[in-house]
């Protein structure tokens, strides 16, 4: 019965139980933060996708419009300038009058205009009417020049020419019949670009500007440099579609950059909008998202140490539950055996003594009939001796016989006086052997009695004399009192002045395998007592003060009534 | 002549050392005693002599004593039954006493405590 080499019920170690306890927290940890996260993260990026759109179509939608009321502004006046190119003949493009009349009727219906010339296949201003004297100048070496001649119609950068103010021109082609041509040519102011931008309406930190292919300014900006500035961005191949883009300025902030190209002129309109602005609603909710994520992951751990913990402590009580049960049937089962060995000796060994009695009786009831007979006296001493001893091992035998009957549960009137004496009786050799004195206090003049299971108690008050004369040193005294205690209860105390139990180790006595005998305790001792009393319905308290002594109080019912007793 | 004054035991013990000796031990003490071994013998005894007291062992080989006592008293009622037992459970004894015993006593036996027993019940 070496604690050590056995594995034992309910002695999971205090690691065994810690190791449990973590598993548990990081089982209910990962299965119920996982799908959160995993969740969480589904969601923010579905969420983010949704918010693109719902930011990015708008401003499409914006530009789109200001690049359609742009392109239909040129367009028109394509459309106008190609007319006037078909409609009238050479002769008459070539009329000052006709063209004064054309330029102030396109400058009434259109706006914009601030010329209008024809231009001859030498690039010689031939006619001309503006605010500039412009005629007779040379175009030939003029970039827009060649562009229309091979094009038919081209709408021009802007630039500032050789009036010192922004504009662009649009100049359409007109092939005459003799294989000449003509260029019929308006320059138009470029504020009125600016104008159109300005009426669309668009959001303080937003910038809408024009640039050309080559990335230069065709508007001011508000942010990003004046007309005929290199404009501070790369842009991306140019396409017919708007196009979006995201970029950082110099300072690092991100931009978003939206461009399309405007159809049959060199210019790009871009919009340029701060992230930031644009996703302060986004960032807001994403903020709300991480926060109810925190604070649930929070909660989830709060839980699991919550709910391990609980866990574990379950599972311990049942172990202790657990374990304290197979003890008791273990000890029970122990104790039916040794009970059933005790009756079969001493049956086996009472037919003999009794032989050895008779016979002894019957030298002695010979030896007495005889008047003489030689060292009479000293046959009839031995066969006393004989008879004296065959009653001491009857006795014993009796004794063995007593400890076998108490393995059947047997409820019978027992009187405390009588049998506290008689439990001290089995226990006074020990006591003797360190020299220990037991006390008894009989209670009043009447012997108290109650009505319990006599072999279950005497195991009680063994288990626990043999722990008080453990306790005390040589020369150490047990006090052994009982009274009654209410209508219908005994209360029992047992007293000794030994070593004490300390505070630490007082509320773990009666529970399994805790023992401070190191090496020879099993630690069953108490906690089986603990069990039979309650079995008998009754209670049983440890009052303890380190080298001062040990009280045990113990309460019966006096009436134990099996069927209605507690405990199992 | 002698014998009919003499107070009739019947002794039924299968240990047959034990049965001996207190038969020789009553005779010794002015008594007419008789052993037997197991019930057969017992049952034969007491159809050839009406006994006044029997002392029979609870545990006997066959028949349980109680059992034999029964059919005893069944040919005698007169008869007092001592049962004795080596086993000492009270309560075979106690079921002995219901069952028509007088006395049940636990072995090893006080010659003197049976004598006084036994002149205490033929008193009564």
């Amino acid at each position: 019965m070496k604690p050590n080499n056995q594995k034992v019920w309910g002695s999971n170690s205090e690691q065994e139980y810690r190791k449990l306890f973590r598993i548990s927290v990081s089982i209910m940890i990962l299965v119920s933060i996982a799908p959160l996260v995993v969740l969480t993260a589904v969601n923010y990026y579905q969420y983010r996708k949704t918010y693109e759109i719902d930011v990015i179509n708008p401003l499409t939608r914006q530009i789109n419009n200001l690049r359609n009321n742009l392109e239909s502004f040129v367009q028109e006046r394509i459309s106008v300038l190609k007319y006037i190119a078909n409609f009238y003949s050479a002769e008459d493009l070539k009329s000052p009058v006709l063209l004064n009349k054309l330029f102030s009727s396109l400058r009434n219906s259109f706006g914009g205009f601030v010329d209008l010339g024809v231009i001859d296949s030498s690039g010689l201003q031939i006619n001309y009417i503006g605010v500039y004297n412009l005629l007779g100048k040379n175009y030939k070496m003029q970039d827009w020049f060649n562009k229309t001649i091979f094009e038919g119609v081209n709408v021009s950068d802007v630039f500032f020419g050789y009036r010192g103010v922004p504009h662009f021109s649009i100049s359409v082609y007109k092939p005459l019949q003799n294989g000449d041509f003509l260029i019929v040519r308006a320059s138009i102011n470029s504020d009125v670009l600016t104008g159109k931008i300005i009426e669309a309406e668009i959001p303080k930190e937003t910038d809408i500007f024009l640039v050309n292919r080559n990335g230069y300014l065709q508007t001011n900006s508000k942010f990003n440099g004046k007309i005929l500035e290199k404009c501070p961005f790369e842009l991306p191949e140019v396409s017919k579609k708007t196009e979006i883009s995201q970029t950082y300025d110099k300072k690092g902030k991100e931009l978003y950059l939206i461009h399309t190209s405007i159809t049959d002129t060199p210019f790009i309109l871009v919009e340029v909008s701060p992230a930031e602005s644009l996703w302060s609603n986004w960032l807001k909710n994403r903020n709300q998202l991480l926060v109810f994520m925190f604070i649930s992951v929070v909660l989830i751990v709060i839980a699991a140490f919550w709910g391990s913990n609980r866990f574990v402590r379950a599972i311990k009580e049942r172990d202790l539950q657990a374990a304290q049960m197979m003890h008791e049937i273990e000890y029970t089962n122990k104790m039916a055996s040794i009970g059933r060995l005790a009756a079969g000796v001493s049956h086996e060994i009472n037919n003999p003594l009794s032989i050895i009695n008779e016979n002894a009786g019957l030298v002695s009831d010979i030896l007495q009939k005889m008047d003489y007979f030689p060292e009479k006296e000293r046959i009839q001493k031995c066969i006393s001796s004989i008879l004296r001893n065959v009653e001491r091992c009857s006795k014993i035998t009796h004794q063995l016989l007593g400890f076998a009957k108490r393995m059947e549960p047997n409820v019978e009137l027992i009187n405390l006086n009588e049998f506290v004496n008689e439990i001290v009786g089995f226990v006074s050799k020990e006591a003797k052997l360190k020299n220990v004195s037991i006390e008894i206090e009989n209670y009043g003049n009447e012997s108290l009695q109650i009505n319990s299971d006599r072999g279950l108690l005497q195991q009680v008050f063994i288990n626990i004399l043999n722990n008080s004369i453990e306790a005390v040193s040589e020369g150490g005294r047990i006090f052994i009192s009982f009274k009654p205690s209410g209508d219908d209860k005994v209360e029992i105390n047992i007293i000794d002045n030994g070593k004490g139990i300390s505070e630490k180790d007082l509320p773990h006595i009666f529970e399994p395998f805790f023992t401070t005998k190191k090496g020879y305790g099993t630690g069953l001792g108490l906690s089986i007592t603990y069990g039979i009393v309650k079995k008998l319905g009754g209670e049983i308290f440890v009052e303890s003060k380190v080298n001062e002594g040990t009280k045990f109080t113990l309460i019966f019912p006096q009436n134990y009534n099996p069927i209605y007793g507690t405990g199992t | 002549m002698e014998q009919e004054l003499k107070i009739k035991i019947l002794i039924v013990d299968d240990e047959v050392e034990l049965a001996e000796i207190l038969e020789e031990r009553l005779n010794f003490r002015g008594f007419y005693a008789k052993s037997v071994v197991d019930h057969i013998q017992a049952i034969r005894e007491a159809e050839k002599t009406k006994y006044d007291v029997a002392l029979i062992d609870v545990k006997l080989k066959g028949m349980n004593g109680i059992e034999l006592m029964k059919l005893l008293l069944e040919m005698n009622p007169e008869l007092k039954v001592i049962l004795f037992t080596g086993h000492g459970s009270e309560g075979e004894g106690k079921r002995g006493l219901e069952s028509g015993a007088v006395r049940y006593l636990f072995k090893p036996i006080d010659l003197e405590k049976l004598i006084s027993e036994i002149n205490d019940i033929l008193k009564s």
